[in-house]
């Protein structure tokens, strides 16, 4: 890419002398995933400086954590990343689980997972279905979301909504998965794993998108760690590094999964290619994960007998991440011993993938642009909060 | 490694500066003076048998009479994390950035000036990043008031509800259903029939 921009430059300083100009790309624009401002310095086609301006979807989710009570918080959490919402909320109950020290159900752990990876793979659908939209490729968008209708349809069940859910709770999940749910799931993952050859076939291996996408926005492994980048990001740079893996919650650690990385199969390690691959991939082991759970789920219960009273954690302060679609989630959970959190600090997968934006961004094309953001899989509800 | 352990190899290595850990429930930490905390950071970053190389998250808290920020450090290399606080007065507040040693500081430590108004010293780029840059105030201290005007634009604040709403009804009824026993409950059932039948008329 750098070669290009150095040839254009070449070819200018001969003919003709350009100036720099600023660009402002967004904030309504399609494939910003939400409401971003990039500020973008060009130099004809290349871009030499892209800085990006949050805060227009800021929401005040930490101040709302102060002003209402531990199960009341539940519902923001959902608004925050608002394609992963199980998984959000599900790194919340376990911090507020973890201060109190409520142990929960084994059942209600079991429809924890099943829930938290059909939404993993319903945020990859999108994300994989977006980012052939950005790209230029409309008819995996529809495939995607014929699949994650599936998904929807199941939680609507569950949880009686089709986007934010409510359903994790402290000590256990909302309510029992209705009779016949588990098979139903069951049906669904046996439907969806031919599928994603499937979209291999539409996307991955189409020779325009991997011109578009390998060696381009390389995000080297120093830099990802130094800049704090996680998820499906930092394993695309070639780390193998999952928290379901390495530093489990939950009960993630009684299943058998491969953690995908990037390789720089069609480019260079860390490529924009490579972050999409590891998605596509990901939603395959948690198809694996969800079959194990769906074969050693108990009968029981699914709330804790402590979550049913008032939520009144003691006095102490706790930090809990979890591996959502996008990343490593924090939660830093202060209790003064009261019904409401003292402070409620979050820690945003998306807020550091996109702080290193400037970095990849830089040299490279205006069209380049557009495919770096959709690789980084970004939700602005989860950086503005 | 140990939280101890970490702690006797700082003390070793900065003698002039007095460590305090804190033992707490579930995450105890140690408390660093907040003038060391660059070269604090530094090290623990750099030693081979530390090798800090991650920040997970960076968060300013508004404590009564102090603002605190608290860095939550991991080790990719060792798997050990750590927990460092350091504290500021509330008027003038003051940090050194640990910006140079995790890159992941640039943002959070905007974050914290933007919600806290902490200044981090040395910072390279130390503006507000979810507040327009012209907001007044700063939001997550306990003590902000909104600005009444943005731009003209009259800045309209609801008074918050009661979180606790639901759960003082529910002790009201339980009260007053308690001396006179069930005849209250029954009591209340005929008026909402009546207050039904009069929405439907």
């Amino acid at each position: 890419m750098l070669e290009t921009a150095d040839l254009l430059k070449e070819g200018i300083k001969e003919e003709l002398k350009s100036d720099e100009m600023l660009l402002n790309m967004g904030p309504q624009h399609p494939s910003t995933h939400g409401v971003l401002r990039l500020v973008l310095r060009t130099d004809g086609e290349v871009v030499k400086e892209a800085v990006p301006h949050i805060g227009y979807l800021h929401r005040c989710f930490e101040k709302h954590a102060e002003n209402v009570t531990y199960p009341q918080v539940i519902p923001y959490t959902d608004r925050m990343d608002y394609v992963g919402s199980m998984n959000n909320a599900l790194g919340y109950v376990i911090a507020v689980e973890k201060l109190m020290g409520i142990k929960v159900p084994e059942r209600a752990e079991y429809i924890r997972v099943i829930v938290a990876e059909l939404n993993r793979i319903a945020s990859h659908l999108l994300a994989f279905g977006t980012y052939g939209l950005d790209i230029g490729a409309f008819t995996p968008f529809m495939h995607a979301f014929r699949d994650r209708e599936k998904i929807l349809d199941l939680f609507e069940e569950a949880s009686g909504a089709r986007l934010l859910y409510n359903y994790p709770r402290i000590g256990g999940v909302a309510k029992d998965v209705p009779p016949g749910w588990l098979e139903k799931t069951r049906a669904f993952i046996d439907y969806f794993k031919p599928k994603i050859k499937e979209y291999n076939d539409l996307l991955t291996f189409n020779k325009i998108f991997i011109e578009r996408t390998a060696n381009v926005g390389v995000l080297p492994l120093d830099l990802a760690i130094s800049y704090g980048v996680t998820g499906p990001n930092l394993r695309g740079s070639g780390m193998k590094w999952d928290l379901r893996r390495n530093d489990p919650y939950s009960i993630y650690d009684r299943f058998e999964f491969d953690i995908p990385v990037g390789t720089g199969e069609m480019g260079t390690v860390g490529d924009c290619w490579d972050r999409y691959w590891v998605r596509i991939r990901e939603m395959g082991e948690s198809i694996k994960i969800i079959r194990q759970a769906l074969d050693q789920i108990p009968a029981g219960e699914v709330m804790a007998p402590e979550g049913l009273k008032a939520i009144k954690p003691p006095k102490g302060e706790v930090y809990v991440r979890t591996e959502t679609p996008r990343g490593e989630l924090g939660y830093y959970l202060i209790s003064d011993g009261s019904q409401q959190p003292y402070r409620l600090k979050v820690r945003s997968p998306c807020f550091t993938a996109m702080s290193v934006f400037h970095e990849i961004a830089r040299g490279g094309m205006i069209a380049d642009m557009v495919a770096i953001v959709g690789s980084l899989d970004i939700v602005l509800g989860e950086i503005d909060r | 490694m140990s939280i101890q352990e970490i702690l006797e190899k700082l003390k070793a290595r900065f003698e002039g500066i007095s460590f305090e850990l804190v033992e707490t429930k579930v995450d105890p930490f140690i408390k660093v003076p907040a003038k060391n905390i660059a070269e604090v950071a530094a090290f623990l970053k750099e030693d081979e048998s530390l090798a800090f190389d991650s920040l997970m998250c960076l968060s300013g808290v508004d404590y009564p009479n102090t603002l605190v920020v608290v860095y939550h450090l991991f080790s990719f290399k060792h798997g050990h994390k750590l927990v460092l606080k350091v504290e500021t007065p509330r008027d003038n507040p003051s940090v050194p950035t640990v910006e140079n040693v995790w890159r992941t500081a640039n943002w959070h430590e905007r974050e914290a000036f933007d919600m806290f108004g902490i200044h981090f010293e040395n910072h390279s780029d130390l503006r507000r990043i979810l507040c327009p840059d012209d907001w007044e105030g700063y939001p997550l201290r306990k003590d902000y008031k909104t600005q009444e005007f943005y731009h003209g634009i009259r800045v309209e604040v609801a008074e918050p509800p009661d979180p606790l709403y639901e759960a003082k009804q529910k002790s009201k009824v339980d009260k007053a259903a308690k001396p006179t026993g069930t005849s209250a409950t029954k009591a209340a059932k005929p008026d909402s029939k009546a207050t039904t039948e009069k929405k439907a008329e």
